[in-house]
């Protein structure tokens, strides 16, 4: 079976894609809310202003979401999953709740989905919490490699830049049962 | 200053250099330069929430945004069409009440965004984004204009071939998909790097909608029909909702 082909965003996706309250999968007040954010940068280290970030997530139980309610949010149903677009400057922002495990022992992260335009297809990553457990993912990766799949603890928050190419390049992922 | 002529040799030089998927690396889209990976992908095993699709209801979307030619108080300009296909995913099992969102320009080829100044008439009664959910056979359909061709900046005398904007969701999250819907026959799509950066023509042609006349109305508008398959989903059937 083949699968469409992937297509870039272009200039124009804040006509369809951004929604208000897309990057609040709780509100900010929320006292367990964090501040997951960070910048889009491209080969030359710019920001990239015309990107969109979505990110999908268990809760803090590790508990995959069904709830729905995600376009039109009513504050208190966490539903796992979030839209941001950049800013001027790159910068995407959630407020969030920190994941949990989905499985005793594995490492929690967030799915992250980056679009761009310039980006001719969706990619994708995974923005770990960092721990000291074994991740067989993170482990099999050179640590300047495993590094750019890491979120970095701020006292208010955590911080996940996503290079899409050049130095500190961010691992994206393909999946099997995906074309190449 | 590059022309289209230059472009043309580029594109004709990558041809069936990649798969089926759209080459990140294709320098006739200028924009892709800085912005595409330069390692390969990192294969692996999908985990966790990843085996699973963020849920949207009717809570979430309103029937009437299925309709473009309504959100605002008179008619919009241009050609109507409905625009109607099944999503699938690469075991052809429907994609069952999962979200689709579409943005476009209007039939001048304008988009309703500031960002797009060039000098073609806005239409004050079509903003051109709209969002439906699939039914219980992953079926959509949105009523909305033949969007217009629309000049951009990639080289001199760039045009970009009519296109809709589709955004999609699978029933697990490894299938999320943002791509275009193209129209048949357009003559602008053999010049354009974007449409182009997926090499394989079979692939290619995946994006083209098909003119169907049963879908067609009489008096009203015209019918395209699209269909959607999404990569291959690794939840089994026995899990689906």
């Amino acid at each position: 079976m083949s699968f469409a082909p992937g297509q870039t965003v272009g200039p124009f996706f804040h006509l369809g894609l951004p929604y208000e309250g897309g990057n609040l999968l709780v509100p900010a007040s929320h006292p367990d809310a964090v501040r997951l954010h960070g910048r889009v940068l491209d080969g030359e280290g710019a920001g990239v202003p015309d990107a969109v970030i979505e990110i999908w997530q268990a809760d803090a139980s590790g508990r995959v979401p069904r709830e729905t309610g995600s376009l039109h949010r009513d504050g208190f149903t966490f539903t796992g999953w979030g839209r941001a677009q950049t800013d001027g400057d790159g910068h995407y922002w959630f407020s969030t709740l920190i994941p949990g495990a989905t499985e005793p022992g594995r490492r929690p992260f967030f799915a992250v989905t980056v679009f761009a335009r310039g980006l001719t297809d969706r990619l994708f990553t995974r923005a770990y919490l960092p721990g000291d457990e074994p991740e067989a993912l993170l482990d099999g990766l050179e640590p300047a490699r495993r590094d750019t799949l890491i979120i970095t603890r701020e006292e208010r928050g955590l911080l996940f830049d996503i290079h899409l190419q050049g130095e500190g390049e961010t691992v994206f992922l393909s999946y099997p049962r995906q074309a190449p | 200053m590059t022309t289209q002529a230059d472009i043309n040799r580029e594109i004709d030089q990558l041809r069936g250099r990649g798969g089926p998927q759209p080459r990140l690396d294709y320098p006739p889209y200028r924009s892709s330069v800085l912005r595409h990976p330069t390692r390969d992908r990192l294969q692996v095993d999908p985990e966790g929430v990843e085996l699973w699709a963020p849920c949207f209801s009717a809570a979430d979307v309103d029937d009437a945004e299925a309709d473009l030619t309504i959100q605002r108080s008179g008619e919009p300009l241009g050609e109507r069409i409905v625009v109607t296909g099944r999503v699938v995913d690469g075991d052809g099992r429907p994609v069952r009440h999962q979200l689709v969102e579409i943005w476009q320009a209007n039939a001048s080829g304008r988009y309703w965004h500031q960002r797009d100044q060039h000098p073609a008439p806005l239409d004050p009664n079509f903003v051109g984004a709209g969002r439906c959910l699939t039914d219980a056979d992953g079926v959509y359909t949105f009523q909305t204009i033949k969007p217009g061709a629309y000049p951009w900046r990639n080289h001199v005398n760039a045009w970009r071939p009519a296109h809709i904007h589709f955004s999609l969701f699978g029933t697990d999250f490894t299938q999320r998909l943002v791509t275009q819907m193209y129209f048949p026959g357009d003559p602008l799509s053999d010049l354009d790097p974007i449409y182009q950066s997926v090499t394989d023509p079979k692939a290619r042609d995946m994006l083209v909608a098909s003119y169907d006349h049963d879908l067609t109305t009489p008096e009203h508008r015209l019918g395209y029909r699209w269909d959607i398959v999404l990569s291959g989903t690794h939840r089994t059937p026995m899990e689906e909702q």
